[in-house]
Order: structure tokens, then C-alpha cells, then sequence
């Protein structure tokens, strides 16, 4: 039973002459508690993809079900607390003048939680930030502190689904490693359903199950987590990807 | 190893805040020589200011100080600031790290390389024309006559950033530092610019900084690299030799990393130990 | 979760704390930094100071002001400024000039304040609806903002004060009317590079409907851009207003109002400096005071807080 299903997904912007075609023909399917990795160069049309189900984006045509959602024009309003997204810039997805408690409390009562102080409570602590962050201003956090912010106003409705777009991307390696972990952990602890979109592959690698490749809005292949960690591409593009991860090889951008 | 370019001794930089002093840089010490030299460092680790430092890019209030910084045997901290625009750009020249905000938005490509090299050299504009179109194509652009009159918001992420090189390097420098050149870059365009980065710097001999985050790309691409912590030097070592580093700040970044061969169920996280920032920093002079 | 500091602690290190305990002492830290902020630039601190002492001057008027404002003594009409009992002089009925400036201030204080609060509000509630909603609506209210745009304010303010009389009030209300526009496009030219920010998504993907993101998302992000504008556009109230008292359409003699006064003056230019020249200055204060302090409010207000990397 798939939690989150995609089906010939066409994903465009402007109309006429102007049109540009962001996503063509994506399909997978997702299943329940797993980690599906979207790999992909900018303007692969990945991080589209997410905006796409979450709603943030209007032209679109084909099927998307996500449980027992099957997404139209508008999502009811449900939705927002099954399905939940962490944005990737962490500077740009708090906002500057409310504290973290405000905006986990904000999110609480929009959803109809009653209890707001102690689910803050026990959000901060989800998230290995303690109660001293609790009334903090975004710009009082490290980048860090602010993707864990950012990922408890993601868990504060109980979502079963959360799309992470790029969320360690603008993170030093160090934090990075830190955020994976907390996300890993959560995804145990909660049964969550992971979408995630990146540009390295490595990370995919780590927390994804499967992954799908994608080139200038296409899907060009779906990779199992074993055939990744063994090396064996069946796209030549996919291949590329592979071979650029791994720092600089002279001989390797001859070819190029 | 050939002649020294560059001998930096106890560098300090230092910003005056509300709550005291800041050291961004606290005794940076290293040589460089017709090599490549790697900084690697987190963010607020003080590499991007190392880098700035040496080009007397900081402005007032910040300071910088050091018990020596010379090029080629002349003191950098002594030369007045007419000086050193002489030094900027021709002898020493920096590459950053997006062509978006290092290019001027409303001048054509073409103007942006031909003033460059005019200032510095005095040529005329023919002269100029011709140098520039000479440096795009060592930078591998296949139609330098459209480029030369383009804008740069009309050019790619890639493209930019190998148009910048092609700007730093047209004064023909002793030395580039390239401050993160390819981490706003897509991983396969990353492969073609460190290319052509390492072919003009081994044609003309030149020295080359290498400031990033990335730590295999900088071991993979350097000769030598220097890990920074909190404004210190904490590790030199020899490229190849990475993955036999000893101090625990290296040890721990390696281990943090995620790796496509090698499965792990939880990422190693990296436990700072306050002593890291305390212990005096190590000399990167060879 | 206390509020006040706690034992043994000073005020001065509750406010510089890095780890507020709760929400009002998350403000009052911020504030005590804004302030910080302020108070390090002289200039503006000078503008600060001096209208403070205009709200002084304005609310201890009986008790400062010498002699009745409105009192003539034709016998000592027009006495240079020194004259004994007459610091500024007398103007032409005889009246004494520092008494009148004195009332004046609050006069001046009145039209200020007024149309700072409405003239924003307006433009505010205007740019940011065009703003967020886009399309027809945007297009409509920013025509009609345009067509107020398009008055000259005196012209306008002129044609008010015909329609319902000159007084203070409709001169207000004429100025404000004029001064909404330019905070409409600020306004809006704001919303839309924050419409489409990362936050806003977050929270319209927590389903918050379009009156919660105006009103505790946007704002409070554009009202920094307006209060800057407001200290700013205040010289040029004040001079507007001093202009339909000069042309008669706003206070009425024998209010103190600092236009009238100047233009009274205007007959006697040429001997009896004073009348016109002292109003003039405080005009001249009032309004460099608010420039002063609007260029502060501006590194008060928009501080570079942790920016992008």
C-alpha cells in the first residue's frame, strides 16, 4: 500500500511561448515508512516535484495520491497535518521577526492542538534543542539550530509524510551529520515517510531506500540503495553523477 | 620545492564588536610556493579571511595583523593602499565563489575583462580586445566573440564562474586564490572548472589557494592542505596522506561525511572539544 | 517562567542575555538592543532630543510660555527680538513671538502626529492587500493610488479645504490624503519580494488563510520600511501644512500655527526680520530633527541580522 503515489506528472510555468516545461512525465510510488531519495542538478525539476504535492505550485497535470488524498487543484485542509515540508535554506524559512515560539505555537493552534506549551516543550526536545532556545529569535540560532526549528514545525501537526527539500545543503558537514542523524532517528520513532530531494549523492545514498534520477525534468532512472552503494548505473547520466561525486579525478575531466 | 611566493607568519584578524574583540584569524602561519595549497575549514573557521587577509581586503574597523606577510620577499602589510591595487588582480587575484555577485550586472562581459587588463597593464583597447577573447577560450568557451559582448546574468552558473577565471588570470598573476570557486556550482559543471583551474595554474606555473568546505574535493585536488578550526590551524598534512590525519577535528570531519561505498547506520558526530580552539596554531610553512 | 530578573542578576545582564526566558523578555532584550543601536548614532540621537524637547515645549506650553499667545498690545508692535519681556520680539499686533512658537509646537505636534498615523495606515492596509493578492485587485488599487499620486498635495489640499472650509482638521485630512500614496507602493513593492519567501510557504502550509499572513507575517516586516519613510516624509508635513497656513487654509488667525506665522511675517521681510525668521527656524529644527532620527531608525530597524552566508 503506497503512501504517496506519482503518476505522469507534468509540471509547467508560463504559458505560450514562454512555457517551461519543470517536471515531464514523473512517475513513482513511494510506500509506507520509507525514504525515497529525488537526485538531480539544479533545474532537474526535483525540489518542483515537492512544491508540486505540497500545493505551492498550481500548474501541474496528472495523478498524485498521497494516503488516501487524491490532490486536486486546492488541498483540504487535512492535508497540511498529514503531509509536511523542511524547507532548504534555513535562513530564509523562519521567519525574521518571531521568536521559535511563536512559530511552533503558531503552527500548533492553526492545527487545533490545545496543550501548545507542552508540545513546545516536547517538540525543542524532539528536535535536541532545549528550553533555552525556546524564545529565541531566528538570527540568535546557528544555521543548524534553525533546520532543527524548522524541523519541528514540521513534526508539530503529526504528519505521516514530510517532504525534505534539500535540508542539509546549506549546512557545514559537521552539523550536517548531526541533522541526518536527528532525521533518521525521527523517521524511526514516528513511522514517517520520507521524500527527499538532493543534489549529493552521498546523503541520498545514506538515508534513502530508493532514488530516483532526474535530468532536465525527467525521471531517467529508479536506483535501488544496493545497486547505488554498488556502483551500478544502468543511465549513462546516472553514471556521471556517480563518477563526479567523488572529488577530483584529472583523467575523469578529460572525458568530460 | 621552487621559490617562495607568498610567507605569512602569525596572521591575526580582528574585529572590534559590541562584546569585545573577535579573532577571526588567530596565528595563521604557512609558505606558498608554486604549489597548491588547500584551506579547509567550516564556516567561522577564519579560511575566507585568511584568503581576504592576504589581499588586504578588510576594511576598518577590522584589522590585520602579522608578524610577516610578504610576496616574493615585499611586506604586504607595509604597502599603501595605491600599492596594493597593484598588487590586486595583477600579481595576486581572486577568484570567489558566485559569479552572480562578482560580476558587474550592467557592463558586458567584454568591458569587465578589457578594463581589467588596461588598468593594470595600460594597453590599448585592441590590444585588450584581443587578450580578452585569447583568455575565454583558455577557459574553454566555444563562442568567445558572443560571450565577449553578452551580460552576465545571460550566462549559466558554470559559465560565470569560468568567465571570472578568465578575468582573474587575464594580468597573467603569480597566484590565484579561489574562495569556494565551485560549491554554488552543479557537481558536473564543478568537474570542468576545477579542470581548466588546473591546467592554466600548472601552464603558467602558478601558486594557487584553494579555500573550501569540501574536504575530499580540496584533498583530491591540492597538493597540500591546511585544516582550520576557530581561526587556528589545526592539521597540515600532504594531500594523498588525508586519510592518515591525526588530529581529532580531521579525523571527526572525515567521519562525518556520508559515503556512497560505505554504509553507515549513524553518521559520526563531531565532538569539539574546547582545547581544539585553544591549542596554538600549527605552522603550515614548509 | 519568570519575568523579572532573578536573583543576583543585573538589568543589564537580563537584557544582554542570549537565552530569553519568555516571550516579553525576549522583546524587552530586543528592544534594549534597538535602543543600543540608536543611542551609539549621534546624529540621530540629536534629532531624537530635540523632539523630545518639541513634545516638552508642547505639553509644559502654560507653564513655559511668558506671555499669552494671543494677546496684542498694539503700542509694542513689532520690537525687535531682546527687547526686555520679548526674547523673539513681537509681530505686527504686538504679540509675543516665542509665546506664539511656544502654543505653536503643539499645534505643529497635532497635524504631525495625525497624519503619521493615518496616511501610513492607509498605505499600509492598501499596498499590502494589492500586494499579496495580485492580480485584478493589485491592478485596481494600484490605479487608484496612482490617481492620487498624480495630485499635487497643495492643489489637492486646496480643493479639500474649498469643499468643506479651512480649518486644521481638513487640512489634516487633505495632507494625509496626499501622503498615503508613497506608503502604498512601499508597501507593496515589500510584500511581494516577501511573498515569495520560504516562511510565507511554511506557513501557508500549515493552512493559515490570507489575513493571518498579511497581518502577523507581512507586516510586521514592512512596518520598518514605513516608520524610516514616516520620520522622513515628516519634514515634508510639516512643510505642506505650513504651506496652507501660509496660504490661509489651514489654522485660522489667531492660532499660533508656525505656516501662519511666517506668512504674517512675509509683509515685514525686509525690517522686521523676526516674525517671518523665527517660525521659519523652528520649522527648519522640527524638520531636521525628523530626518535626523528617521536615517537612525533605519540601522535600528533593519539591522543586518544574520543575513545569508
Amino acid at each position: 500500500m503506497s503512501r504517496v503515489s506519482v503518476e505522469n506528472l507534468n509540471v509547467w510555468f508560463g504559458d505560450g511561448a514562454d512555457r517551461v516545461d519543470a517536471v515531464k512525465n514523473a512517475t513513482f510510488e513511494v510506500p509506507s515508512g520509507a525514504s525515497f531519495g529525488l537526485v538531480g542538478e539544479s533545474g532537474s525539476g526535483k525540489s518542483t516535484i515537492l512544491r508540486a504535492i505540497m500545493g505551492l505550485v498550481t500548474t501541474w497535470s496528472g495523478r498524485m495520491t498521497v494516503g488516501a488524498f487524491e490532490l486536486g487543484k486546492k488541498r483540504p485542509k487535512d492535508f497540511y497535518k498529514d503531509v509536511q515540508m523542511v524547507f532548504q535554506d534555513p535562513y530564509a524559512s523562519l521567519h525574521p521577526r518571531h521568536s521559535v515560539d511563536q512559530v511552533l505555537g503558531e503552527t500548533l493552534s492553526l492545527h487545533g492542538f490545545r496543550d501548545i506549551d507542552q508540545r513546545i516543550m516536547k517538540l525543542l526536545d524532539d528536535v535536541g534543542l532545549g528550553p533555552s532556545f525556546r524564545f529565541r529569535y531566528p538570527h540568535q540560532l546557528s544555521g543548524g539550530q534553525r533546520q532543527r526549528v524548522a524541523i519541528a514545525r514540521a513534526l508539530a501537526p503529526e504528519p505521516s509524510v514530510i517532504l525534505l527539500d534539500e535540508p542539509t545543503s546549506a549546512l557545514d558537514v559537521s552539523v550536517q551529520a548531526e541533522v541526518l542523524n536527528l532525521l533518521a532517528d525521527l523517521r524511526e520513532e514516528h513511522k514517517l515517510t520520507y521524500i527527499m530531494v538532493s543534489h549529493n549523492l552521498a546523503v541520498v545514498a545514506h538515508m534513502c531506500d530508493t532514488t530516483a534520477v532526474m535530468q532536465n525534468g525527467e525521471i531517467v532512472e529508479l536506483m535501488s540503495v544496493a545497486d547505488m552503494r554498488a556502483m551500478r548505473p544502468s543511465h549513462p547520466y546516472t553514471k556521471h553523477l556517480l563518477d563526479s561525486s567523488f572529488g577530483y579525478k584529472p583523467d575523469a575531466a578529460q572525458s568530460a | 620545492m621552487s621559490e617562495t611566493l607568498l610567507d605569512v607568519e602569525n596572521l591575526r584578524v580582528t574585529f572590534p564588536t559590541r562584546q569585545g574583540e573577535f579573532q577571526a584569524v588567530r596565528g595563521v602561519s604557512f609558505t606558498l610556493g608554486r604549489e597548491r595549497l588547500g584551506i579547509v575549514g567550516e564556516s567561522g573557521s577564519g579560511k575566507s579571511m585568511t584568503g581576504r587577509a592576504i589581499l588586504r581586503l578588510i576594511r576598518p574597523p577590522g584589522r590585520v595583523e602579522a608578524d610577516r606577510m610578504e610576496f616574493r620577499g615585499e611586506d604586504l602589510l607595509a604597502k599603501s593602499e595605491r600599492d596594493m591595487q597593484k598588487i590586486r588582480g595583477q600579481k595576486i587575484s581572486m577568484v570567489m565563489q558566485d559569479p552572480k555577485f562578482s560580476l558587474n550586472p550592467v557592463m558586458k562581459i567584454g568591458e569587465q575583462i578589457m578594463e581589467i587588463y588596461r588598468f593594470h597593464t595600460g594597453a590599448g583597447r585592441s590590444a585588450a580586445r584581443r587578450k580578452a577573447v585569447e583568455m575565454l577560450e583558455a577557459v574553454q568557451i566555444r563562442d568567445p566573440e558572443r560571450v565577449m559582448r553578452a551580460y552576465p546574468h545571460e550566462m549559466s552558473g558554470g559559465m560565470g564562474q569560468r568567465i571570472m577565471i578568465a578575468m582573474m588570470l587575464v594580468t597573467e598573476p603569480e597566484i590565484l586564490i579561489a574562495d569556494e570557486p565551485t560549491s554554488a556550482l552543479d557537481v558536473s559543471v564543478q568537474t570542468q572548472v576545477l579542470s581548466i583551474i588546473d591546467r592554466l595554474v600548472r601552464e603558467r606555473g602558478m601558486g594557487l589557494i584553494f579555500i573550501s568546505h569540501d574536504l575530499n574535493l580540496v584533498a583530491s585536488f591540492c597538493d597540500r592542505v591546511l585544516i582550520m578550526y576557530a581561526g587556528r590551524i589545526v592539521e597540515v598534512c600532504d594531500a594523498g596522506k588525508l586519510h592518515e590525519a591525526t588530529h581529532p577535528y580531521t579525523r571527526g570531519l572525515l567521519g562525518s561525511l556520508p559515503r556512497i561505498d560505505a554504509p553507515q547506520p549513524r553518521l559520526e558526530v563531531l565532538k569539539r572539544d574546547p582545547a581544539w580552539a585553544q591549542a596554538p596554531s600549527v605552522s603550515g610553512r614548509t | 517562567m519568570t519575568d523579572l530578573p532573578p536573583h543576583g542578576q543585573t538589568w543589564r545582564d537580563w537584557l544582554n542575555t542570549d537565552t530569553p526566558t519568555s516571550r516579553s523578555h525576549a522583546r524587552a532584550a530586543a528592544a534594549w538592543h534597538g535602543w543600543l543601536r540608536l543611542k551609539s548614532n549621534h546624529m540621530a540621537m540629536l534629532g531624537l532630543y530635540i523632539l523630545i524637547g518639541l513634545v516638552a515645549v508642547a505639553a509644559f506650553a502654560p507653564w513655559i510660555a511668558p506671555h499669552d499667545p494671543l494677546a496684542q498690545n498694539l503700542m509694542n508692535r513689532l520690537q525687535p527680538p531682546g527687547s526686555p519681556g520679548h526674547l523673539l520680539g513681537t509681530d505686527s499686533l504686538g504679540r509675543d513671538i516665542l509665546s506664539r512658537m511656544i502654543y505653536g509646537s503643539r499645534i505643529t505636534l497635532y497635524i504631525v502626529s495625525l497624519v503619521a498615523m493615518i496616511a501610513p495606515i492607509v498605505g499600509l492596509l492598501v499596498g499590502t492587500i494589492a500586494g499579496y493578492a495580485g492580480g485584478w485587485t493589485d491592478a485596481i488599487l494600484m490605479r487608484i493610488t496612482d490617481i492620487f499620486l498624480a495630485f499635487p498635495r497643495l492643489v489637492l489640499a486646496l480643493a479639500f479645504v474649498a469643499a468643506l472650509g479651512a480649518g486644521i482638521e481638513n487640512a489634516v485630512l487633505a495632507i494625509s490624503i496626499t501622503a498615503w500614496p508613497p506608503y502604498a507602493r512601499i508597501a507593496r513593492a515589500e510584500t511581494l519580494t516577501i511573498r515569495n519567501s520560504d516562511f510565507i510557504a511554511a506557513i501557508r502550509l500549515q493552512g493559515a488563510r490570507p489575513l493571518r499572513i498579511i497581518t502577523r507575517h507581512i507586516w510586521p516586516l514592512c512596518i520598518s520600511s514605513l516608520i524610516i519613510r514616516v520620520t522622513l516624509d515628516m519634514a515634508g508635513i510639516i512643510l505642506t501644512a505650513a504651506g496652507l497656513g501660509f496660504l490661509g487654509l489651514g489654522a485660522q488667525p489667531p492660532s499660533p500655527e508656525w505656516g501662519a506665522m511666517v506668512a504674517e511675517g512675509r509683509r515685514f521681510i525686509l525690517d522686521s526680520w523676526w516674525v517671518a525668521t523665527m517660525p521659519g527656524l523652528a520649522i527648519f529644527t522640527v524638520s531636521l530633527a525628523f530626518n535626523l532620527l528617521g536615517d537612525g531608525m533605519r540601522d535600528v530597524l533593519d539591522p543586518k541580522e544574520g543575513g545569508t552566508r
